[in-house]
């Protein structure tokens, strides 16, 4: 109830009536220390802007890279990110924690 | 996510109406339930229980994993009076997340020396109030002790929907408040929605104190369905 996270879906609807291509990335599930809970989010646009975040600045360079297939594709992506060496992604949590995060189009399609 | 599922999402926020967007992680199916279509919801159990403890969650229904997204409005604390125990019961709602205001004409007692950080009406209740806009996700405080100033911001509380409406004042002073605002035609129904005396019974004696002992009290108003509540002073 006392979200502050604000304004980004308001970004992202003004991105996409400007005709650009946007995606969203929302933390869905977490386990152990995640630094941000499920429901927080992350939105993107085709010129690899983004405000918000899913983790504190740890993994938002990788989702803003598949953030990006995404907005090509148009298909929605699950990515997963634990501590770093755990995982086949280069970057990763330093508080040990798991979180996975959703990435989708925001569109007509 | 559609474009118009988003403009919905933003103007129901906008408007300060809680909403629900469900995603079904496996192949991106999505809808957005406002808060007033949950009871009709064939995931309304799931749904309410989210929206109480304001929390987003995975949920499994038939083997499916669904992600629901809950984006209530932020609570806010209208306080009317800006005495002593709201010099302490202000910063503790914003350390919890509330927005809070502090309604009271009496200007020497809304000064900002006293309220620091702390939006202040320095105006009489019918003038002050209405444009705050109470509502579902506002808890309200009459804390003067002076009927000219409590009885008819109570009067326009009762109005509104607020998830919490409470007043200072032991059970003497509220009977005859009760008998006061039943002569301007409040009925028991809804004067049963005062919590008074205010807060929950944990033997608060300092203002600091009564100040958390009204914050718990809101805080499980807000969170806990009525039969899990602790008993209030008026039950005790």
């Amino acid at each position: 109830m006392l979200d502050r996270d604000e304004d980004i879906l308001k970004a992202a609807e003004n991105w996409t009536k400007a005709g650009h291509g946007v995606a969203l990335a929302t933390v869905v599930e977490t386990w152990g220390s995640a630094p941000r809970p499920a429901g927080s989010s992350l939105v993107i646009n085709d010129d690899g802007t983004f405000l918000g975040s899913v983790s504190g600045g740890c993994v938002e360079g990788a989702v803003v890279t598949e953030a990006l297939d995404v907005i090509a594709s148009g298909q929605p992506k699950m990515l997963e990110f634990g501590v770093a060496d755990e995982t086949a992604w280069n970057v990763g949590l330093s508080c040990g924690g798991t979180i996975r995060v959703f990435v989708e189009k925001v569109g007509n399609s | 996510m559609k474009q118009h599922t988003l403009a919905e999402l933003n103007s129901e926020r906008a408007a300060r109406r809680a909403v629900i967007v469900i995603t079904n992680v496996s192949n991106g199916d999505q809808r957005l339930v406002k808060a007033a279509d949950i009871a009709a919801d064939p995931l309304h159990v799931e749904l309410d229980r989210q929206l109480r403890m304001g929390k987003s969650g995975m949920i499994e229904v038939g083997g499916e994993k669904l992600f629901l997204n809950v984006y209530a409005p932020t609570a806010r604390l209208v306080i009317v009076g800006a005495v002593h125990i709201s010099q302490a019961l202000a910063p503790l709602a914003q350390s919890l997340g509330y927005d809070v205001f502090v309604v009271d004409p009496r200007t020497a007692f809304a000064s900002p020396e006293r309220f620091p950080d702390v939006p202040l009406f320095a105006d009489w209740p019918d003038v002050a109030l209405p444009p705050l806009n109470v509502d579902r996700y506002t808890a309200f405080v009459a804390l003067t002790h002076d009927p000219k100033i409590d009885d008819p911001a109570l009067l326009h509380a009762l109005s509104r929907e607020c998830f919490y409406i409470g007043a200072l004042g032991s059970r003497k002073t509220h009977g005859k408040r009760l008998d006061r605002l039943k002569a301007q035609g409040a009925s028991d129904e809804v004067l049963a929605r005062i919590h008074a005396p205010i807060g929950l019974a944990i033997g608060a004696v300092s203002p600091s104190e009564i100040a958390v002992s009204i914050m718990a009290e809101i805080t499980a108003v807000l969170r806990l369905p009525a039969e899990m509540r602790p008993r209030a002073k008026s039950a005790a």
